[in-house]
Formats: structure tokens, C-alpha cells, sequence
């Protein structure tokens, strides 16, 4: 493609936003590894883990590769500090308990659906392909959370009250998945990204679709926190990402 | 499963993960051939079972079907039948074609 340099810089931005959400939430469902309800459910946090961190991969090579100089996948993983980080707000909100983390996957996994959908018809090939496979991927991880809200929701007294308390902490963050900033509308008349705010009507309906099918109440919500994609975190995000980048930067170069 | 429990209506998730039931999981490699059992797992209901034995069992090969068996759904034969139903066939050799010679002058067996 023959884009000027200003487009350069916006799609690279664009593909480190799609690298970082996928990296930081696979790196956020490792913590289960280990820890999950049942064995099955653990080998099943793991696969999904597993999935975002091989999305994330494809992503953030990509987005090196167009940048000047350009930097690898590896570099863009363990080498930027927490400001130069820049996934939506959701994905950093901390594990908490099973609910916690079922409600802000089931947040986030409605919107990637709906977000890879539109980037499989991107302009931009390199673009499309990842973003075909890892529909596939993220249309299994909807299922999974899907059920689990309904499972949590229409559960027990105190499995449906953690769900609800759940979606009361993480709707903050939804507001985020659909704001459209400078980035997005040149990606978006480029024909490459995707109308995050147009995808909203679709995603609000499917979520509280499933929310009333497990007796759940979408909150009514007054805030919607953004920063994310500018590189303001929350403190939570240093600790991920000592623990994520420990190895790489005490050991520089390091092989298996 | 308590028969006072029924799944949601409109999902057929079943509530209460905190009671898990055994099922057994077989796999199809490919169109055409018959199903076979891969092993089990843990689950509250059918959904959660099929999601489970597609994670823990088909992360490594190609898989086109699963099925999911509650597991107090199988009948099995008895260990004290064993001999009365299996070891009767042991001395009837008859029975295998191998038992019969192959005559001769036949040429497309």
C-alpha cells in the first residue's frame, strides 16, 4: 500500500491497540492457570489465554513491522512501560474472583466478535487474514463466557450476586470499546478499521440478550472511563507487566 | 441429575455449577468414521461438557465431531459376567473365517 506517513503511524497505532488488548488479557488469564474451579475449567482458561497471546503475536508483529524503525513482536511485548501500553481500560481490571473474570471476558469477547467481524472485510489483506483467524477463535471464547453468565447469573443467590456486583465494576469500561478518536476515523476512511460506535446497537443487544437469560440486569451506568488507548493506566497494569516482562529484561536476549 | 432440576430454557444451560456429573467424550477423526471414546470430564450440564471435551481433548489433533455421554447414561456389562459372556467364545474357532482353508483354484478371495 502506498500510504503517506501520517497513515503509517495511525495504522501502527491501530495494530498495537488489537496487539495490546489481546496480550494484556491473555496475560490476565494465565493468573488462572493453576487456580480455576475444575481442571477442565483451567485447561479451558488457558486455551482462551492461549488463543489472545497467539492473536497478540500477529498483531504486534505486524504493527512493528510498520513502524520506523521498525521494532518485533518481542521488543513491543517486554520493552514499553506501562504509558506506552495502549489496550482498552477492560482488559487490565483485575481478575477478582470467577465471576469477575467470566464478566469482563463475556464484555470483552461480545465486542471482539463484532470487531473482528468488520476487520475481516478490511481493505487491507495482512489485516483481514488475522482478523478471520482469530474470529474463529473468539466466536468459541463467546460461547464460553456466554454460558458462564447464564450459568452464574441463573446459579445460585451468590453465584448471580457476584455476576451482577461483576458487570456493576466493569461497565465503566464499556464506553471505551465504542469511542472512535482520531485513529480510528483515519482507519475507518481509509476503508482499513472498523466503526467501533457503530457496532454498540448490535453488541448492547446480544449482551443483554444473554444478561436476561441468566436473570442478570445490564447497570445502568453514569461513567464511562477512557485512557486506555492513550497509555493512561491504572496502577494495576504496573504489576502485570513486571511480572510479564521480568524475565525478558533481567535477562536480555534470552533463549529456550 | 435430580429430576427437579431442568436446564434454561433459552440456552439449555443448566444452573448450579457447583454439582458436577461425569461424562464420556468421543471424538471423530474424520467423516465416515465411527465415533470413539477419548476419555471424560467434569461438568454441570450437557453445554458445559461439550465445551470441556472440545478443550481438553481436541487441542492437539483434527477433530469433526464431538458427542458427550452422561455418564450414568452408559450400561455396562457386569465384571461377574465375564465368563458366562466372553470366554464362551474362546474354543469356537469356527467362527473366525480364518478357521476354514482357502480351496483350492480361488482366485479372488
Amino acid at each position: 500500500m502506498n500510504l503517506s506517513a501520517s497513515c503509517d503511524t495511525s495504522l501502527s497505532d491501530y495494530l498495537l491497540r488489537l496487539g495490546d488488548n489481546a496480550l494484556i488479557l491473555s496475560q490476565q488469564l494465565c493468573g488462572w492457570c493453576g487456580h480455576a474451579p475444575t481442571l477442565e475449567e483451567d485447561v479451558a482458561l488457558s486455551n482462551i489465554a492461549l488463543d489472545l497471546l497467539g492473536q497478540a503475536r500477529l498483531w504486534l508483529e505486524y504493527a512493528g513491522a510498520s513502524m520506523v524503525p521498525v521494532r518485533d513482536e518481542d521488543d513491543l511485548a517486554y520493552h514499553r512501560d506501562a504509558h506506552q501500553f495502549t489496550h482498552v481500560l477492560l482488559v487490565e481490571q483485575p481478575n477478582g474472583n470467577f465471576a469477575d473474570t467470566q464478566v469482563r471476558q463475556f464484555l470483552f469477547d461480545s465486542w471482539h466478535c463484532l470487531l473482528l467481524t468488520e476487520l475481516s472485510r478490511s481493505t487491507e489483506p495482512r489485516i483481514s487474514a488475522i482478523a478471520i483467524k482469530a474470529r474463529k477463535e473468539a466466536t468459541y471464547h463467546l460461547q464460553h463466557s456466554s454460558q458462564w453468565i447464564v450459568r452464574l447469573g441463573d446459579g445460585t443467590e451468590r453465584s448471580h450476586r457476584y455476576a451482577q456486583r461483576a458487570l456493576e465494576q466493569c461497565v465503566d469500561y464499556v464506553g471505551e470499546l465504542f469511542a472512535m478518536d482520531a485513529v480510528d476515523h483515519e482507519m475507518v476512511r481509509l476503508g482499513i478499521g472498523a466503526d467501533l460506535a457503530a457496532l454498540r446497537p448490535q453488541w448492547q443487544a446480544y449482551v443483554e440478550q444473554v444478561l436476561a437469560a441468566g436473570n442478570l440486569v445490564y447497570p445502568a451506568s453514569a461513567l464511562s472511563v477512557q485512557g486506555g488507548r492513550h497509555g493512561q493506566h491504572s496502577e494495576l497494569l504496573v504489576g502485570l507487566l513486571m511480572e510479564m516482562q521480568h524475565l525478558a529484561r533481567s535477562y536480555p536476549g534470552a533463549q529456550w | 441429575m435430580p429430576p427437579n432440576r431442568q436446564p434454561n430454557l433459552r440456552t439449555g444451560v443448566m444452573s448450579m455449577p457447583n454439582e458436577l456429573n461425569t461424562w464420556e467424550v468421543f471424538v471423530r477423526s474424520q467423516n465416515g468414521i465411527a465415533h470413539r471414546h477419548i476419555g471424560s470430564v467434569q461438568a454441570s450440564d450437557s453445554q458445559m461438557a461439550l465445551q470441556y471435551a472440545r478443550d481438553v481433548y481436541t487441542r492437539r489433533d483434527a477433530f469433526v465431531s464431538l458427542w458427550v455421554v452422561a455418564s450414568e447414561h452408559v450400561i455396562s456389562s457386569a465384571d461377574q459376567d465375564q465368563a458366562a459372556w466372553f470366554e464362551t467364545a474362546h474354543d469356537k474357532d469356527y467362527r473366525q473365517a480364518t478357521y476354514y482353508p482357502v480351496p483350492d483354484g480361488v482366485q479372488h478371495l
